[in-house]
């Protein structure tokens, strides 16, 4: 039991980490442009794809720092080029447009790189066990992965609260009209943003993708989880994306080792639903089947009784 | 007078299109675009005409269905209380009921913030569908047999011609009932709530129900699209509920056209024929369809019906023939950009996809080319670039017919 | 006025589209509909499979065709969409195709079977057959059977009972965990799991039974931390896709060692992942037959096949079907669906790996020998490996097919 809640919660920290590394820059982008870009996912499997094609010809380590600059290079001119286009149509029209993107980005991947799951290996050095608790092994390469996430919250808390970029930044999450009055080259400021959160986003591609299987199914897979971190978060708060994410990670990994169901609880109740009904269903139903759609119900919950979100200061 | 003629000779066009196009898959392709139709027009209900941009709703048109496909399990028998006619009206109102429960919960929101809701209940829905077995059949489904309910006018309903009958005419008194609420106070009370919600609350009434009143109307005729795709294909599965669908729904009506009743029938029309016919043609068909996306997203707001329906003053003022000079002008390069950029997306999927299955040869409108030698992949960047610089060269000629026209209709 | 243009003007588009669609019949070749995702996820399975069938179409070919017609295989993409699969079908039959070939997904099949029967209900003289090379729910030769659906690969439940048939002599087995994918498939591989086990080894402890959502979970380390808790020696899945693939790696990561007992570790990607893992000669799975079975024909095939296609003989089951099709067009004279489904019901063949196979009459379901085979560094005199690992099959025991006959409660009728 004490191994299980052990590994869970290293396991949760870690998941909860990548998605922060998403969650922080799509947050940035949200509470700045008011733009939910829909392709965020998106970057991070680019981020991946690009990992394994850059380690493939020059290593793990280039990949790990020219993947992510990649990343954002394409980010940067998907704002100044296809954004900027659409923010003259609204809110809605640029959702669309990133909605389209995802599409389009998932095609191309397929096309490029084949529909199958690529090799993309742990690099040999990091290719060994950390530590050993209770008999079951954990691998360096997920501690190595925890480091670089903490760091990347790190710098990104220097980036914002000590150098003048960063201040500037954390003015625009919550009176952007005012800092373009003041006389900052607003459509500049965003495409940086928009350019950086997608060099965090290539960051946990390019250090996810050994760990998690890189398939063109991977932005899929979690981009709406990615929206209920941002949500839950709350705008213009980059520590409550921090905190949604850390949940939504430690929820999800602990609710999938749960194997109690409603039948299990109320065993000593003589209600017993028949097995082939919707009442039977939802009786015998675990807390494990259940566990991949818990973050919605929380991101409903979120946005019925409190829509700033846990740690927001405005409203979406 | 003359608008209220459209509808008769709308249905009469709906009757007799069997009989210019028999083939079984004509009558599925139709009946499909009937049904598609009245999903995209509830789905403007909500988007184009109050404003609200929803990413779950699949959820009714799916749920609908499933309930309508277990009615007729249920009403399989030849003393069936309910003809196979009136079986829509199961899927209305689960449309209904649905709608009612979740919209309550959801347009207590707007904007981005009910988006987010509707996405949330979409993939609950959609991942529910695993754990309610009993009502959504797991992986297979739900299946059913049509033609075992009780007859009606002597009709079993097996054949797809019957079918066909059965849906435009649902499609139709959906189609105008959804028109005439556009019509009505309520109608332009929402689409005042979509211009400016703020300055409608001032004006008296709740921006909270008129949202909620126009989600639960959207959601009826959600249901009966569900409905009638039970009815066609036999079998619903969870993939009615699924954020793709959701997603198509969406694609349908943006691509038709938010701002007219017209757009998102054409959308519906046109995205169903590409889906059934276009893989037949090129494997690459998913790519098209995102990049047909984002161009209209960027450079096409009003959709389909909105570049046709542009025209409209201009046709009123007896102008539209000095267009056209200008529109042919631009055709040739026009299509000679296209040429190029479908040249380009079809030798770059064949180089990467099926070369390693086909072999290096591709054949392009009947003509075998090789993906792997230059000289193709030349001739399609020298369309493309050609097909691009003269589009732009003779782009000013229309917009100098455009603008000549606006001065002379200020004029007149 | 322009209304009605505009509604007219669309119409005719589609229409245009859609009378492109209907070809002209081909009396010539003898057309096959092979339907399945040729776009999308499961396009590079959905491309595979084709490529068997028309590698298997160009040998008959070669050979002389069928009462001098040669065979073509025409493609639809079902886009693994159930609904839209039927649409594919239908387009098929207006063309005039009237052998059907689907594989890949149950719920495609469900739905195809489905609508197959009621077509042939209501088009009498137009009746279509639907062969079945790769969908293993088992209702579909049992409560739905129909004298229009044949079925080449064994159901799940014929591969359980190959799988602890072939576990009831290996005394290392003590303590069995069951873990599935929830849905259909994963709870059938569950219940036959339990019930053939208490059957066939009634001392083998099952310690745990467990059901994760399918391809959904990226991490399975927490499923191995309770795999190891329970103190298995073994563990049967039918995982398959990412999920057997990452469940293979989060063993291989916490250094678990047990014996797999698999259906799908043989499926794309999968012996990349084991030779990834390490787990050399502990991964098993039950398959109707590999490529290095001592069988010289299947092997000579084997050897012409790869270089060809780029890749190795996924099914060996379509070799059998597009063999038995042939075989029963000969006999019945006419590419008549009832006549060709008469012809097909107890037909015995030499399958392509070299054992007896035949088609039962009752159910429609192909019984061959299985294999259970395990991967690993590949034993002298075998040729081939999988996937560039230089990893490949090796048999580990085999099912003689009568064994894995199973009762069934299929009562079709035949209208022949």
């Amino acid at each position: 039991m004490l191994e299980l809640l052990l590994f869970s919660s290293l396991n949760g920290v870690l998941y909860g980490m990548l998605l922060f590394m998403m969650a922080g820059g799509l947050t940035l982008i949200f509470s700045m442009m008011g733009v939910l870009n829909f392709a965020h996912a998106s970057f991070y499997m680019l981020g991946a794809y690009f990992g394994f094609e850059i380690a493939k010809h020059l290593g793990f380590w280039i990949g790990l720092v020219a993947a992510p600059l990649l990343v954002g290079f394409v980010g940067a001119i998907i704002e100044r080029y296809g954004l900027r286009q659409v923010h003259k149509h609204g809110h809605v029209a640029e959702l669309l447009f990133t909605f389209g993107l995802a599409f389009v980005i998932e095609e191309v991947v397929q096309m490029i790189w084949g529909k199958l799951p690529v090799d993309y290996r742990v690099p040999e050095t990091l290719d060994f066990v950390a530590f050993t608790m209770f008999g079951t092994t954990y691998p360096a390469y997920k501690v190595f992965m925890l480091c670089i996430a903490i760091g990347m919250f790190i710098a990104l808390l220097w980036v914002l609260t000590k150098t003048r970029v960063g201040l500037i930044i954390q003015a625009s999450l919550s009176h952007p009209n005012m800092v373009a009055m003041l006389g900052h080259n607003v459509p500049r400021i965003f495409m940086l943003v928009f350019g950086g959160g997608s060099v965090l986003a290539g960051l946990a591609g390019v250090i996810a993708g050994p760990a998690l299987v890189t398939q063109p199914s991977m932005a899929a897979l979690l981009g709406p989880i990615l929206f209920v971190v941002v949500v839950l978060g709350g705008l213009g708060s980059l520590t409550g994306a921090f905190i949604a994410s850390l949940l939504i990670g430690l929820v999800q990994t602990f609710a999938v080792a749960v194997n109690v169901s409603l039948s299990d609880l109320f065993q000593f109740l003589p209600f017993n639903p028949k097995n082939g009904s919707v009442l039977g269903d939802l009786w015998s139903v675990t807390v494990a089947q259940v566990a991949p759609v818990i973050p919605y119900l929380l991101l409903i919950m979120i946005l019925i009784f409190r829509p700033t979100g846990l740690m927001g200061n405005r409203e979406t | 007078m003359k608008r209220l003629a459209i509808w008769p000779l709308a249905a009469l066009v709906l009757i007799a299109l069997p009989f210019v196009f028999d083939s079984g898959t004509s009558l599925t392709k139709m009946s499909l675009m009937c049904i598609m139709a009245v999903f995209a027009l509830s789905y403007n209900m909500l988007l184009g005409q109050t404003g609200m941009l929803s990413f779950g709703h699949a959820v009714y048109y799916g749920l609908a269905g499933f309930m309508s496909i277990h009615a007729l399990q249920i009403l399989a028998g030849p003393n069936a209380s309910l003809p196979l006619v009136m079986v829509p009206i199961v899927g209305a109102f689960t449309g209904l009921l649905f709608a009612f429960v979740f919209g309550w919960v959801s347009t207590k929101r707007a904007g981005t913030a009910f988006a987010m809701i509707s996405l949330g209940l979409g993939e609950l829905v959609a991942a529910s569908s695993l754990i309610m077995r009993s009502f959504f059949g797991g992986e297979e489904g739900v299946s059913a047999d049509r033609s075992k309910l009780a007859l009606w006018l002597g009709l079993d309903f097996g054949a797809q011609i019957q079918v066909y009958y059965l849906i435009a005419a649902w499609t139709f008194v959906s189609v105008i009932t959804m028109f005439a609420i556009t019509q009505t106070p309520f109608g332009r009370m929402a689409n005042a709530v979509r211009e400016n919600p703020e300055r409608a609350e001032f004006i008296g009434y709740s921006t909270q129900m008129i949202r909620f009143i126009s989600f639960c109307l959207s959601g009826i005729f959600a249901g009966i699209a569900g409905a009638l795709a039970a009815i066609n294909f036999e079998i619903m599965n969870a993939l009615s509920v699924s954020g793709a669908q959701s997603g198509a729904v969406l694609l349908m009506t943006y691509i038709g056209g938010v701002g007219h009743f017209l757009g998102p029938i054409l959308g519906a029309m046109l995205i169903t024929a590409l889906q059934i016919s276009l893989s037949d043609y090129t494997g690459a068909w998913m790519l098209y369809f995102g990049l047909m996306f984002i161009l209209v997203v960027m450079y096409l707001p009003g959709g389909i019906a909105g570049l046709i329906m542009m025209h409209e003053p201009v046709f009123r003022a007896g102008l539209l023939h000095r267009l056209i000079p200008a529109y042919l002008m631009v055709s040739a390069p026009a299509l000679i950009w296209l040429a190029g950029a479908v040249a380009i997306i079809e030798l770059a999927h064949h180089a990467l996809v099926k070369a390693a299955t086909e072999g290096p040869q591709l054949v392009l409108i009947g003509l075998e080319f090789s993906s792997r030698t230059m000289f193709p992949w030349t001739i399609a960047l020298g369309l493309f670039v050609f097909g691009a610089v003269s589009c732009g060269k003779v782009w000013p000629r229309v917009k100098n017919a455009w603008s000549e026209i606006h001065s002379l209709m200020k004029q007149s | 006025m322009r209304r009605i243009k505009t509604i007219l003007g669309a119409m005719a588009t589609a229409v245009g589209l859609s009378l492109g669609s209907t070809g002209a019949l081909a009396q010539q070749t003898i057309q096959v509909a092979y339907i399945d995702p040729l776009s999308g996820g499961g396009a590079s399975i959905g491309e595979h499979g084709l490529k068997h069938f028309r590698y298997i179409a160009d040998q008959l070919n070669t050979a002389g065709g069928v009462l001098g017609r040669k065979f073509e295989i025409v493609p639809f993409d079902g886009k693994t969409n159930p609904q839209e699969s039927i649409v594919q079908a239908q387009k098929a039959i207006d063309r005039g195709i009237r052998i059907i070939t689907q594989g890949n997904g149950s719920a495609v099949a469900a739905a195809l079977s489905e609508f197959v029967v009621k077509h042939n209900a209501r088009n009498p003289g137009k009746e279509v057959i639907y062969l079945n090379y790769a969908a293993v729910d088992p209702s579909l030769t049992n409560d739905k059977c129909s004298w229009s659906h044949f079925r080449w690969d064994a159901d799940s439940d014929t591969k359980m009972a190959a799988l602890t048939n072939f576990m009831k002599a290996r005394t290392s087995v003590k303590k069995v965990y069951l873990i599935n994918q929830d849905y259909s498939f994963g709870h059938s591989v569950r219940a036959q799991a339990v019930a053939m086990l208490k059957e066939k080894r009634p001392d083998v402890q099952v310690v745990g039974n467990e059901l994760h959502p399918l391809l959904k979970i990226n991490d399975f380390a927490p499923y191995i931390a309770k795999i190891k808790a329970s103190g298995a020696d073994s563990v049967i899945t039918g995982n398959w896709g990412q999920d057997i693939a990452l469940l293979l790696k989060a063993a291989a990561d916490a250094g678990l060692k047990v014996d797999w007992y698999t259906y799908y570790a043989g499926g794309a990607g999968g012996p990349t992942a084991i030779k990834q893992t390490g787990l050399a000669d502990r991964v098993f799975a039950v398959v109707e037959g590999h490529a290095n079975v001592p069988n010289p024909p299947s092997q000579a095939i084997e050897s012409d096949f790869r270089p060809r296609t780029g890749q190795a003989v996924w099914y060996p089951r379509a070799f059998n079907q597009m063999y038995m099709l042939s075989e029963a067009i000969k006999a019945a004279g006419a590419v008549d669906a009832k006549k060709v489904a008469q012809k097909l019901e107890g037909m015995r063949i030499t399958t392509h790996n070299g054992g007896v196979g035949y088609m039962r009459t009752d159910n429609h379901q192909f019984i061959q020998d299985m294999f259970i085979a395990s991967f690993g560094p590949l034993p002298a005199g075998a040729k081939f490996d999988e996937e560039g690992t230089g990893w490949g099959w090796k048999t580990l025991g085999k099912v003689e097919g009568k064994d894995t006959e199973l009762a069934t409660t299929c009562k079709m009728s035949r209208p022949y």
